[in-house]
């Protein structure tokens, strides 16, 4: 019931970030809500499992974290310095 | 005991959740980039925990529990740093703050408005009336 409730609470709050990402004027604000959407993503799969009655999904939710933060900094990374290799000759990092 | 263990997970996945909607409700009022970071940490730090400790009372003394102490520690270690890199990516590429008085001089760029503290705003000519970030 509680689970139940949380997960449509849950689903809710997915779709008002999804309308950021979707509408966002700068690219950061789509950067971000797509990281908070991730982090939603992660609550979901803990209460689903819950829901479900099998917790063993929180294992998914961990590696999901894991990715939502790789990603998230590695698409930031590309989007100020337009790559994401070493510094070269012609290409300078941004001082970040 | 186990009604106990239920009233202690609603007492923390409820507010948990109205967290979660107050952020997400944020992200799509509020009006600025730096702005929103602060919806989204909303979503990230004390919702996520409220939900996840809510579940622990479900969980028990097991694995599952020290799974989602685990998550719980993983985005509370992560959350701040995403929000910071993005935070000044934002302000290297030119997204002017609409609390300007709260960004470092030495981030802003030649031309941003600057709050004096004093009521009066120094504006360098390049954003508009609006103060809107010209980049897109």
């Amino acid at each position: 019931m509680i689970m139940a409730a949380a997960t449509l609470a849950i689903l809710a709050v997915m779709g008002m970030v999804l309308a950021r990402a979707l509408l966002g004027p700068t690219v950061f604000d789509r950067i971000l809500a797509v990281n908070a959407f991730g982090t939603l993503t992660v609550i979901l799969i803990a209460v689903a499992g819950f829901l479900a009655g099998r917790p063993e999904f929180l294992d998914i939710a961990l590696l999901y974290a894991l990715i939502n933060f790789i990603g998230t900094i590695a698409v930031t990374k590309y989007v100020v310095n337009d790559f994401l290799g070493e510094r070269d000759a012609e290409h300078n990092w941004t001082d970040l | 005991m186990t009604v106990l263990l239920d009233i202690l997970t609603a007492l923390f996945v409820i507010p948990g959740c109205v967290l979660l909607l107050i952020g997400g409700y944020g992200m799509i009022r509020l009006t600025d980039v730096f702005e929103r970071m602060h919806a989204a940490g909303l979503i990230d730090t004390l919702g996520l925990t409220l939900v996840m400790v809510g579940l622990m009372f479900q969980g028990g003394f097991t694995l599952i529990t020290f799974k989602l102490f685990l998550v719980i520690a993983f985005v509370l270690f992560t959350s701040p740093v995403v929000t910071h890199a993005l935070a000044r990516a934002a302000l290297v590429a030119n997204v002017v703050p609409k609390a300007r008085r709260l960004a470092p001089d030495e981030l802003m760029q030649d031309g941003a408005t600057i709050d004096t503290g004093n009521g009066e705003i120094t504006d360098g000519g390049q954003t508009g009336p609006g103060g809107a970030p010209s980049n897109s």
